[in-house]
Protein backbone atom coordinates (compact mmCIF):
# COMPACT_ATOMS: atom_id res chain seq x y z
CA UNK A 1 0.00 0.00 0.00
CA UNK A 2 2.96 2.32 0.41
CA UNK A 3 3.06 3.40 -3.23
CA UNK A 4 -0.59 4.43 -3.18
CA UNK A 5 -1.48 8.00 -4.19
CA UNK A 6 -2.91 10.25 -1.51
CA UNK A 7 -5.53 12.99 -1.39
CA UNK A 8 -4.44 16.62 -1.61
CA UNK A 9 -5.16 17.74 1.91
CA UNK A 10 -2.64 20.61 1.99
CA UNK A 11 -5.08 23.14 0.56
CA UNK A 12 -7.99 21.76 2.60
CA UNK A 13 -5.93 22.10 5.78
CA UNK A 14 -5.02 25.72 5.06
CA UNK A 15 -8.57 26.74 4.19
CA UNK A 16 -9.92 24.95 7.28
CA UNK A 17 -7.56 26.80 9.61
CA UNK A 18 -8.29 30.14 7.95
CA UNK A 19 -12.03 29.46 8.33
CA UNK A 20 -11.59 29.66 12.09
CA UNK A 21 -9.23 32.65 11.90
CA UNK A 22 -11.45 34.72 9.59
CA UNK A 23 -14.50 33.65 11.57
CA UNK A 24 -12.97 35.27 14.64
CA UNK A 25 -11.95 38.40 12.73
CA UNK A 26 -15.31 38.83 10.99
CA UNK A 27 -17.34 38.22 14.13
CA UNK A 28 -15.10 40.54 16.15
CA UNK A 29 -15.86 43.32 13.67
CA UNK A 30 -19.53 42.41 14.06
CA UNK A 31 -19.24 42.76 17.84
CA UNK A 32 -17.52 46.14 17.41
CA UNK A 33 -20.27 47.55 15.19
CA UNK A 34 -22.94 46.13 17.51
CA UNK A 35 -21.20 47.99 20.35
CA UNK A 36 -21.09 51.15 18.22
CA UNK A 37 -24.87 51.06 17.96
CA UNK A 38 -25.16 50.86 21.74
CA UNK A 39 -22.39 53.42 22.43
CA UNK A 40 -22.17 55.78 19.41
CA UNK A 41 -19.09 57.46 20.91
CA UNK A 42 -17.13 54.36 19.81
CA UNK A 43 -17.20 55.78 16.26
CA UNK A 44 -13.97 57.64 16.97
CA UNK A 45 -12.24 57.63 13.59
CA UNK A 46 -13.51 57.68 10.02
CA UNK A 47 -11.66 54.42 9.26
CA UNK A 48 -13.41 52.72 12.16
CA UNK A 49 -16.79 54.29 11.61
CA UNK A 50 -19.90 52.07 11.58
CA UNK A 51 -20.54 52.82 7.91
CA UNK A 52 -17.05 51.60 6.96
CA UNK A 53 -16.86 48.65 9.33
CA UNK A 54 -20.28 47.23 8.51
CA UNK A 55 -19.35 46.16 4.95
CA UNK A 56 -16.07 44.85 6.36
CA UNK A 57 -18.06 42.69 8.77
CA UNK A 58 -20.38 41.32 6.07
CA UNK A 59 -17.53 40.68 3.64
CA UNK A 60 -15.40 39.02 6.31
CA UNK A 61 -18.06 36.66 7.61
CA UNK A 62 -19.59 35.79 4.23
CA UNK A 63 -16.61 35.66 1.90
CA UNK A 64 -13.67 35.12 4.28
CA UNK A 65 -15.21 32.83 6.93
CA UNK A 66 -17.95 31.28 4.77
CA UNK A 67 -15.78 31.29 1.66
CA UNK A 68 -12.85 29.50 3.32
CA UNK A 69 -15.28 26.94 4.80
CA UNK A 70 -16.71 26.30 1.33
CA UNK A 71 -13.29 26.00 -0.31
CA UNK A 72 -12.03 23.65 2.42
CA UNK A 73 -15.05 21.35 2.46
CA UNK A 74 -15.63 21.32 -1.30
CA UNK A 75 -12.00 20.34 -1.98
CA UNK A 76 -12.30 17.65 0.70
CA UNK A 77 -15.70 16.29 -0.34
CA UNK A 78 -15.04 16.28 -4.09
CA UNK A 79 -11.88 14.21 -3.61
CA UNK A 80 -13.38 11.76 -1.17
CA UNK A 81 -16.59 11.14 -3.10
CA UNK A 82 -14.84 11.00 -6.50
CA UNK A 83 -12.11 8.68 -5.18
CA UNK A 84 -9.40 10.76 -6.76
CA UNK A 85 -6.96 13.51 -5.84
CA UNK A 86 -7.49 17.12 -6.94
CA UNK A 87 -7.13 18.13 -10.56
CA UNK A 88 -4.26 20.67 -10.82
CA UNK A 89 -3.38 20.91 -7.11
CA UNK A 90 -1.07 23.87 -7.85
CA UNK A 91 -4.09 25.76 -9.12
CA UNK A 92 -5.92 24.91 -5.89
CA UNK A 93 -2.95 26.34 -4.03
CA UNK A 94 -3.35 29.50 -6.13
CA UNK A 95 -7.01 29.77 -5.13
CA UNK A 96 -5.92 29.71 -1.48
CA UNK A 97 -3.35 32.51 -1.73
CA UNK A 98 -5.51 34.48 -4.17
CA UNK A 99 -8.51 34.30 -1.86
CA UNK A 100 -6.45 35.38 1.15
CA UNK A 101 -5.09 38.32 -0.87
CA UNK A 102 -8.64 39.36 -1.78
CA UNK A 103 -9.65 39.24 1.89
CA UNK A 104 -6.67 41.36 2.94
CA UNK A 105 -7.40 43.87 0.16
CA UNK A 106 -11.01 44.05 1.36
CA UNK A 107 -9.85 44.62 4.92
CA UNK A 108 -7.69 47.53 3.74
CA UNK A 109 -9.93 49.20 1.14
CA UNK A 110 -13.28 49.08 2.95
CA UNK A 111 -12.17 51.02 6.08
CA UNK A 112 -10.49 53.54 3.74
CA UNK A 113 -13.91 54.16 2.21
CA UNK A 114 -13.07 52.57 -1.15
CA UNK A 115 -16.36 50.98 -2.14
CA UNK A 116 -18.77 50.56 -5.03
CA UNK A 117 -21.65 50.97 -2.61
CA UNK A 118 -23.33 47.77 -3.81
CA UNK A 119 -24.28 45.64 -0.82
CA UNK A 120 -22.23 42.40 -0.59
CA UNK A 121 -20.40 43.52 -3.74
CA UNK A 122 -18.62 46.56 -2.30
CA UNK A 123 -15.13 45.69 -3.50
CA UNK A 124 -13.76 47.94 -6.25
CA UNK A 125 -13.01 46.85 -9.78
CA UNK A 126 -9.35 45.74 -9.48
CA UNK A 127 -10.39 43.36 -6.67
CA UNK A 128 -13.39 42.23 -8.72
CA UNK A 129 -11.01 41.16 -11.48
CA UNK A 130 -8.88 39.28 -8.97
CA UNK A 131 -12.01 37.52 -7.66
CA UNK A 132 -12.86 36.48 -11.22
CA UNK A 133 -9.39 34.98 -11.75
CA UNK A 134 -9.50 33.03 -8.48
CA UNK A 135 -13.04 31.86 -9.15
CA UNK A 136 -12.19 30.55 -12.62
CA UNK A 137 -9.24 28.66 -11.09
CA UNK A 138 -11.60 27.25 -8.43
CA UNK A 139 -14.04 26.08 -11.13
CA UNK A 140 -11.22 24.46 -13.11
CA UNK A 141 -9.98 22.55 -10.06
CA UNK A 142 -13.44 21.49 -8.91
CA UNK A 143 -14.90 20.44 -12.25
CA UNK A 144 -11.55 19.00 -13.33
CA UNK A 145 -11.67 16.74 -10.29
CA UNK A 146 -15.23 15.70 -11.14
CA UNK A 147 -14.13 14.86 -14.68
CA UNK A 148 -11.24 12.65 -13.47
CA UNK A 149 -13.42 10.85 -10.89
CA UNK A 150 -13.13 7.09 -10.47
CA UNK A 151 -16.75 6.61 -9.49
CA UNK A 152 -19.69 6.21 -11.88
CA UNK A 153 -21.87 8.67 -9.97
CA UNK A 154 -21.41 12.31 -8.99
CA UNK A 155 -22.47 12.44 -5.35
CA UNK A 156 -25.27 14.94 -4.65
CA UNK A 157 -23.05 17.15 -2.46
CA UNK A 158 -20.90 17.84 -5.52
CA UNK A 159 -23.96 18.94 -7.49
CA UNK A 160 -24.66 21.54 -4.84
CA UNK A 161 -21.03 22.69 -4.69
CA UNK A 162 -20.88 22.79 -8.49
CA UNK A 163 -24.03 24.89 -8.80
CA UNK A 164 -22.68 27.25 -6.15
CA UNK A 165 -19.45 27.74 -8.11
CA UNK A 166 -21.23 28.28 -11.43
CA UNK A 167 -23.96 30.56 -10.09
CA UNK A 168 -21.55 32.74 -8.13
CA UNK A 169 -19.45 33.17 -11.29
CA UNK A 170 -22.49 34.37 -13.25
CA UNK A 171 -23.71 36.64 -10.43
CA UNK A 172 -20.31 38.21 -9.88
CA UNK A 173 -19.71 38.89 -13.58
CA UNK A 174 -23.11 40.46 -14.20
CA UNK A 175 -23.44 42.54 -11.04
CA UNK A 176 -19.84 43.76 -11.08
CA UNK A 177 -20.08 45.18 -14.60
CA UNK A 178 -18.79 48.67 -13.94
CA UNK A 179 -17.04 51.59 -15.58
CA UNK A 180 -13.72 52.47 -13.91
CA UNK A 181 -12.90 56.17 -13.67
CA UNK A 182 -9.71 55.74 -11.66
CA UNK A 183 -7.74 52.94 -10.02
CA UNK A 184 -10.04 52.84 -6.99
CA UNK A 185 -13.30 54.25 -8.28
CA UNK A 186 -15.87 52.83 -10.68
CA UNK A 187 -19.55 53.29 -11.43
CA UNK A 188 -22.11 50.58 -12.09
CA UNK A 189 -22.81 49.81 -15.74
CA UNK A 190 -26.54 49.94 -14.93
CA UNK A 191 -28.72 52.84 -13.92
CA UNK A 192 -31.88 53.46 -11.95
CA UNK A 193 -34.25 50.65 -11.16
CA UNK A 194 -32.38 48.23 -13.45
CA UNK A 195 -29.32 48.75 -11.27
CA UNK A 196 -31.39 48.06 -8.16
CA UNK A 197 -32.95 44.94 -9.68
CA UNK A 198 -29.59 43.54 -10.83
CA UNK A 199 -28.08 44.33 -7.43
CA UNK A 200 -30.81 42.36 -5.63
CA UNK A 201 -30.89 39.62 -8.20
CA UNK A 202 -27.23 39.31 -7.21
CA UNK A 203 -27.85 39.92 -3.52
CA UNK A 204 -30.55 37.33 -3.08
CA UNK A 205 -28.76 34.73 -5.15
CA UNK A 206 -25.62 35.33 -3.14
CA UNK A 207 -27.81 34.12 -0.29
CA UNK A 208 -29.28 31.36 -2.46
CA UNK A 209 -26.11 30.00 -3.97
CA UNK A 210 -23.20 31.18 -1.83
CA UNK A 211 -24.91 30.85 1.56
CA UNK A 212 -27.36 28.07 0.74
CA UNK A 213 -26.37 25.76 -2.12
CA UNK A 214 -22.72 25.63 -1.06
CA UNK A 215 -23.58 24.88 2.55
CA UNK A 216 -26.18 22.31 1.49
CA UNK A 217 -23.31 20.55 -0.25
CA UNK A 218 -21.61 20.53 3.13
CA UNK A 219 -24.80 19.20 4.74
CA UNK A 220 -25.20 16.32 2.28
CA UNK A 221 -21.71 15.04 3.07
CA UNK A 222 -21.03 15.81 6.72
CA UNK A 223 -24.46 14.99 8.19
CA UNK A 224 -24.47 11.43 6.75
CA UNK A 225 -20.80 10.99 7.71
CA UNK A 226 -21.22 12.12 11.28
CA UNK A 227 -24.52 10.22 11.69
CA UNK A 228 -22.89 7.18 9.98
CA UNK A 229 -25.96 6.75 7.82
CA UNK A 230 -26.62 7.45 4.16
CA UNK A 231 -28.85 10.43 3.42
CA UNK A 232 -32.52 9.76 4.28
CA UNK A 233 -33.75 9.99 0.69
CA UNK A 234 -31.37 10.38 -2.21
CA UNK A 235 -34.15 11.01 -4.72
CA UNK A 236 -35.53 13.77 -2.51
CA UNK A 237 -32.06 15.32 -2.57
CA UNK A 238 -32.16 15.29 -6.39
CA UNK A 239 -35.57 16.99 -6.46
CA UNK A 240 -34.39 19.37 -3.71
CA UNK A 241 -31.43 20.36 -5.86
CA UNK A 242 -33.35 21.03 -9.06
CA UNK A 243 -36.21 22.79 -7.29
CA UNK A 244 -33.74 25.24 -5.74
CA UNK A 245 -32.03 25.77 -9.08
CA UNK A 246 -35.30 26.49 -10.88
CA UNK A 247 -36.72 28.88 -8.27
CA UNK A 248 -33.96 30.79 -6.48
CA UNK A 249 -33.00 33.01 -9.42
CA UNK A 250 -36.43 34.71 -9.39
CA UNK A 251 -36.72 35.65 -5.72
CA UNK A 252 -34.57 38.81 -5.70
CA UNK A 253 -37.36 41.40 -6.21
CA UNK A 254 -38.66 40.79 -2.67
CA UNK A 255 -35.80 43.08 -1.56
CA UNK A 256 -37.46 45.90 -3.52
CA UNK A 257 -41.08 45.81 -2.35
CA UNK A 258 -42.83 49.19 -2.57
CA UNK A 259 -40.01 50.75 -4.58
CA UNK A 260 -39.80 52.00 -8.18
CA UNK A 261 -39.59 48.37 -9.32
CA UNK A 262 -42.70 47.47 -11.39
CA UNK A 263 -45.44 45.93 -9.30
CA UNK A 264 -45.59 42.74 -11.37
CA UNK A 265 -41.89 42.12 -10.70
CA UNK A 266 -42.47 42.56 -6.96
CA UNK A 267 -45.36 40.07 -7.04
CA UNK A 268 -43.28 37.63 -9.07
CA UNK A 269 -40.45 37.84 -6.53
CA UNK A 270 -42.91 37.27 -3.70
CA UNK A 271 -44.49 34.26 -5.44
CA UNK A 272 -41.18 32.55 -6.08
CA UNK A 273 -40.02 33.29 -2.54
CA UNK A 274 -43.13 31.52 -1.25
CA UNK A 275 -42.52 28.56 -3.57
CA UNK A 276 -38.98 28.32 -2.17
CA UNK A 277 -40.40 27.17 1.15
CA UNK A 278 -41.06 23.72 -0.37
CA UNK A 279 -37.56 22.78 -1.55
CA UNK A 280 -35.97 24.42 1.48
CA UNK A 281 -38.03 22.34 3.87
CA UNK A 282 -37.58 19.25 1.71
CA UNK A 283 -33.84 19.63 2.16
CA UNK A 284 -34.09 20.34 5.86
CA UNK A 285 -36.32 17.29 6.45
CA UNK A 286 -33.96 15.17 4.36
CA UNK A 287 -31.03 16.25 6.51
CA UNK A 288 -32.75 15.81 9.85
CA UNK A 289 -34.39 12.48 8.93
CA UNK A 290 -30.93 11.13 8.07
CA UNK A 291 -30.62 10.80 11.83
CA UNK A 292 -33.66 8.54 12.15
CA UNK A 293 -32.55 5.54 14.16
CA UNK A 294 -29.53 7.47 15.41
CA UNK A 295 -31.17 10.13 17.54
CA UNK A 296 -29.35 8.88 20.63
CA UNK A 297 -26.09 10.07 19.10
CA UNK A 298 -27.27 13.65 19.54
CA UNK A 299 -26.89 13.27 23.29
CA UNK A 300 -23.20 12.53 23.19
CA UNK A 301 -21.92 13.93 19.90
CA UNK A 302 -21.52 17.74 19.91
CA UNK A 303 -20.55 17.80 16.21
CA UNK A 304 -23.89 16.22 15.38
CA UNK A 305 -25.53 18.77 17.68
CA UNK A 306 -23.99 21.55 15.59
CA UNK A 307 -25.10 19.96 12.31
CA UNK A 308 -28.66 19.22 13.39
CA UNK A 309 -29.12 22.59 15.10
CA UNK A 310 -27.89 24.26 11.92
CA UNK A 311 -30.60 22.41 9.98
CA UNK A 312 -33.21 23.56 12.50
CA UNK A 313 -32.12 27.15 11.98
CA UNK A 314 -32.14 26.57 8.21
CA UNK A 315 -35.74 25.42 8.52
CA UNK A 316 -36.66 28.39 10.70
CA UNK A 317 -35.07 31.02 8.50
CA UNK A 318 -36.41 29.49 5.27
CA UNK A 319 -39.89 29.64 6.79
CA UNK A 320 -39.38 33.19 8.01
CA UNK A 321 -37.91 34.36 4.67
CA UNK A 322 -40.95 33.49 2.52
CA UNK A 323 -43.24 35.01 5.18
CA UNK A 324 -41.23 38.24 5.12
CA UNK A 325 -41.38 38.33 1.32
CA UNK A 326 -45.19 38.68 1.47
CA UNK A 327 -45.78 42.34 0.66
CA UNK A 328 -48.03 43.10 3.63
CA UNK A 329 -45.60 41.47 6.07
CA UNK A 330 -42.70 43.19 4.35
CA UNK A 331 -44.44 46.54 4.85
CA UNK A 332 -43.90 45.99 8.56
CA UNK A 333 -40.55 44.20 8.56
CA UNK A 334 -38.58 46.05 5.87
CA UNK A 335 -36.00 48.62 7.04
CA UNK A 336 -36.22 47.31 10.61
CA UNK A 337 -34.04 45.03 12.76
CA UNK A 338 -36.37 42.14 11.95
CA UNK A 339 -34.41 41.80 8.70
CA UNK A 340 -31.16 41.81 10.67
CA UNK A 341 -32.54 39.10 12.98
CA UNK A 342 -33.65 37.01 9.99
CA UNK A 343 -30.27 37.29 8.31
CA UNK A 344 -28.44 36.23 11.46
CA UNK A 345 -30.79 33.33 12.07
CA UNK A 346 -29.53 32.11 8.70
CA UNK A 347 -25.94 33.32 8.99
CA UNK A 348 -25.13 32.31 12.56
CA UNK A 349 -27.67 29.53 13.02
CA UNK A 350 -27.36 27.83 9.66
CA UNK A 351 -24.19 28.87 7.81
CA UNK A 352 -21.84 29.29 10.77
CA UNK A 353 -23.07 26.25 12.69
CA UNK A 354 -22.88 23.83 9.77
CA UNK A 355 -19.40 25.18 8.94
CA UNK A 356 -18.26 24.81 12.53
CA UNK A 357 -19.56 21.23 12.63
CA UNK A 358 -17.87 20.42 9.32
CA UNK A 359 -14.54 21.92 10.41
CA UNK A 360 -14.66 19.96 13.68
CA UNK A 361 -15.11 16.81 11.61
CA UNK A 362 -12.47 17.69 9.05
CA UNK A 363 -9.67 19.26 11.04
CA UNK A 364 -8.48 16.26 13.09
CA UNK A 365 -8.55 14.11 9.93
CA UNK A 366 -6.05 16.50 8.36
CA UNK A 367 -3.64 15.43 11.10
CA UNK A 368 -4.32 11.70 11.18
CA UNK A 369 -6.71 11.83 14.11
CA UNK A 370 -10.37 10.94 14.49
CA UNK A 371 -11.28 13.58 17.00
CA UNK A 372 -10.48 17.07 18.15
CA UNK A 373 -8.26 17.62 21.18
CA UNK A 374 -11.29 18.09 23.44
CA UNK A 375 -14.85 16.93 22.77
CA UNK A 376 -16.02 18.68 25.95
CA UNK A 377 -14.84 22.01 24.55
CA UNK A 378 -16.90 21.33 21.41
CA UNK A 379 -19.93 20.79 23.66
CA UNK A 380 -19.16 24.02 25.48
CA UNK A 381 -18.77 25.83 22.15
CA UNK A 382 -22.13 24.45 21.05
CA UNK A 383 -24.03 25.75 24.08
CA UNK A 384 -22.31 29.14 24.16
CA UNK A 385 -22.99 29.60 20.43
CA UNK A 386 -26.61 28.44 20.68
CA UNK A 387 -27.42 30.79 23.56
CA UNK A 388 -25.67 33.56 21.59
CA UNK A 389 -27.78 33.00 18.46
CA UNK A 390 -31.03 32.81 20.41
CA UNK A 391 -30.29 36.06 22.26
CA UNK A 392 -29.31 37.71 18.99
CA UNK A 393 -32.35 36.78 16.93
CA UNK A 394 -34.93 37.12 19.72
CA UNK A 395 -33.78 40.66 20.54
CA UNK A 396 -33.79 41.62 16.87
CA UNK A 397 -37.29 40.22 16.33
CA UNK A 398 -38.67 42.27 19.21
CA UNK A 399 -36.75 45.38 18.20
CA UNK A 400 -37.79 44.97 14.56
CA UNK A 401 -41.50 44.52 15.18
CA UNK A 402 -41.42 47.42 17.65
CA UNK A 403 -39.67 49.69 15.13
CA UNK A 404 -42.13 48.66 12.41
CA UNK A 405 -45.16 49.35 14.60
CA UNK A 406 -43.78 52.67 15.83
CA UNK A 407 -42.95 53.81 12.30
CA UNK A 408 -46.47 53.15 10.99
CA UNK A 409 -48.36 54.56 13.98
CA UNK A 410 -50.36 57.69 13.12
CA UNK A 411 -52.33 60.11 15.25
CA UNK A 412 -56.01 60.96 14.69
CA UNK A 413 -55.04 63.95 12.56
CA UNK A 414 -52.83 61.83 10.29
CA UNK A 415 -49.45 62.94 11.67
CA UNK A 416 -46.82 60.38 12.68
CA UNK A 417 -46.99 59.35 16.32
CA UNK A 418 -43.25 58.77 16.66
CA UNK A 419 -40.21 60.51 15.24
CA UNK A 420 -37.48 58.21 13.88
CA UNK A 421 -35.21 59.05 16.78
CA UNK A 422 -37.81 57.67 19.20
CA UNK A 423 -37.55 54.25 17.55
CA UNK A 424 -33.78 54.50 17.98
CA UNK A 425 -34.13 55.33 21.66
CA UNK A 426 -36.55 52.45 22.23
CA UNK A 427 -34.13 50.04 20.52
CA UNK A 428 -31.19 50.48 22.90
CA UNK A 429 -32.07 47.65 25.34
CA UNK A 430 -32.43 45.21 22.43
CA UNK A 431 -29.21 46.33 20.80
CA UNK A 432 -27.49 45.66 24.11
CA UNK A 433 -28.92 42.12 24.23
CA UNK A 434 -27.85 41.64 20.62
CA UNK A 435 -24.32 42.70 21.56
CA UNK A 436 -24.31 40.12 24.33
CA UNK A 437 -25.47 37.42 21.90
CA UNK A 438 -22.74 38.39 19.44
CA UNK A 439 -20.10 38.34 22.16
CA UNK A 440 -21.18 34.82 23.17
CA UNK A 441 -20.95 33.61 19.57
CA UNK A 442 -17.46 35.13 19.30
CA UNK A 443 -16.42 33.49 22.58
CA UNK A 444 -17.50 30.17 21.06
CA UNK A 445 -15.16 30.79 18.11
CA UNK A 446 -12.29 31.55 20.49
CA UNK A 447 -12.95 28.23 22.26
CA UNK A 448 -12.81 26.60 18.83
CA UNK A 449 -9.50 28.33 18.07
CA UNK A 450 -7.95 27.01 21.29
CA UNK A 451 -9.25 23.51 20.56
CA UNK A 452 -7.84 23.74 17.02
CA UNK A 453 -4.39 24.82 18.22
CA UNK A 454 -4.28 21.99 20.75
CA UNK A 455 -5.43 19.49 18.10
CA UNK A 456 -2.74 20.54 15.66
CA UNK A 457 0.09 21.07 18.16
CA UNK A 458 2.77 18.43 17.81
CA UNK A 459 0.84 16.57 15.08
CA UNK A 460 2.12 15.88 11.63
CA UNK A 461 -0.03 16.76 8.65
CA UNK A 462 -1.38 13.58 7.05
CA UNK A 463 -2.75 12.97 3.57
CA UNK A 464 -5.10 9.99 3.52
CA UNK A 465 -4.55 7.45 0.71
CA UNK A 466 -6.85 7.62 -2.29
CA UNK A 467 -9.58 5.00 -2.09
CA UNK A 468 -9.49 1.87 -4.14
CA UNK A 469 -11.96 1.95 -7.02
CA UNK A 470 -15.56 1.21 -6.16
CA UNK A 471 -15.40 -0.11 -2.64
CA UNK A 472 -19.15 0.53 -2.44
CA UNK A 473 -21.60 -2.35 -2.32
CA UNK B 1 -43.25 37.34 -32.45
CA UNK B 2 -43.57 39.29 -29.23
CA UNK B 3 -40.58 38.69 -26.97
CA UNK B 4 -43.00 38.06 -24.10
CA UNK B 5 -44.43 35.03 -25.91
CA UNK B 6 -40.92 33.59 -26.00
CA UNK B 7 -40.50 34.33 -22.30
CA UNK B 8 -43.79 32.61 -21.46
CA UNK B 9 -42.86 29.56 -23.52
CA UNK B 10 -39.47 29.39 -21.81
CA UNK B 11 -41.09 29.53 -18.38
CA UNK B 12 -43.50 26.74 -19.31
CA UNK B 13 -40.59 24.67 -20.68
CA UNK B 14 -38.64 25.19 -17.47
CA UNK B 15 -41.61 23.95 -15.45
CA UNK B 16 -41.97 20.94 -17.73
CA UNK B 17 -38.27 20.24 -17.41
CA UNK B 18 -38.45 20.36 -13.63
CA UNK B 19 -41.49 18.07 -13.50
CA UNK B 20 -39.73 15.61 -15.81
CA UNK B 21 -36.74 15.57 -13.46
CA UNK B 22 -39.02 15.02 -10.46
CA UNK B 23 -40.81 12.11 -12.20
CA UNK B 24 -37.50 10.58 -13.21
CA UNK B 25 -36.10 10.91 -9.69
CA UNK B 26 -39.06 9.00 -8.28
CA UNK B 27 -39.13 6.39 -11.06
CA UNK B 28 -38.02 2.79 -10.52
CA UNK B 29 -35.22 3.14 -13.02
CA UNK B 30 -33.35 5.76 -11.00
CA UNK B 31 -33.48 3.77 -7.77
CA UNK B 32 -30.43 1.56 -8.24
CA UNK B 33 -28.08 4.36 -9.24
CA UNK B 34 -29.28 6.50 -6.36
CA UNK B 35 -28.72 3.69 -3.87
CA UNK B 36 -25.15 3.32 -5.08
CA UNK B 37 -24.54 7.07 -5.09
CA UNK B 38 -25.94 7.46 -1.56
CA UNK B 39 -23.20 5.16 -0.24
CA UNK B 40 -20.34 7.06 -1.89
CA UNK B 41 -19.34 8.94 1.27
CA UNK B 42 -18.94 5.62 3.07
CA UNK B 43 -16.57 3.80 0.76
CA UNK B 44 -14.00 5.20 3.09
CA UNK B 45 -10.69 4.12 4.45
CA UNK B 46 -8.76 6.81 6.25
CA UNK B 47 -6.43 4.38 7.92
CA UNK B 48 -8.29 5.72 10.95
CA UNK B 49 -10.27 3.51 13.29
CA UNK B 50 -13.84 3.77 11.96
CA UNK B 51 -16.55 3.34 14.51
CA UNK B 52 -18.84 1.00 12.58
CA UNK B 53 -20.56 0.24 9.32
CA UNK B 54 -23.27 2.62 8.11
CA UNK B 55 -26.82 1.36 8.42
CA UNK B 56 -29.30 1.85 5.62
CA UNK B 57 -32.27 3.57 7.24
CA UNK B 58 -34.53 3.73 4.22
CA UNK B 59 -37.22 1.07 4.72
Amino acid sequence: MQSQASYDYAVVRKFAIMTVVWGIVGMLVGVIIAAQLVWPQLNFHEWLHFGRLRPLHTNAVIFAFGGCALFATSYFVVQRTCHTSLFAPWLAELTFWGWQLIIVLAAVTLPLGITTGKEYAELEWPIDILITVVWVAYAVVFFGTIVKRKTPHIYVANWFYGSFILAVAVLHLVNSAEVPVSLWKSYSAYAGVQDAMIQWWYGHNAVGFFLTAGFLGMMYYFVPKQAERPVYSYRLSVVHFWALIFTYMWAGPHHLHYTALPDWAQSLGMTFSLILLAPSWGGMINGIMTLSGAWHKLRTDPILKFLVTSLSFYGMSTFEGPMMSIKTVNALSHYTDWTVGHVHSGALGWVAMISIGAVYYLLPRMYGKNEMYSTRLITLHFWVATVGVVLYIASMWIAGVMQGLMSRAVNGDGTLTYAFVETVKASYPFWTIRLLGGVLFLVGMLIMFYNMVRTIAGQKAVNAPVLAVSAAH
Amino acid sequence: MDINTLRSVLTALALGCFLAIAFWAYSKGARKGFDEAALLPFSDDDGLPEKREPVDNRG
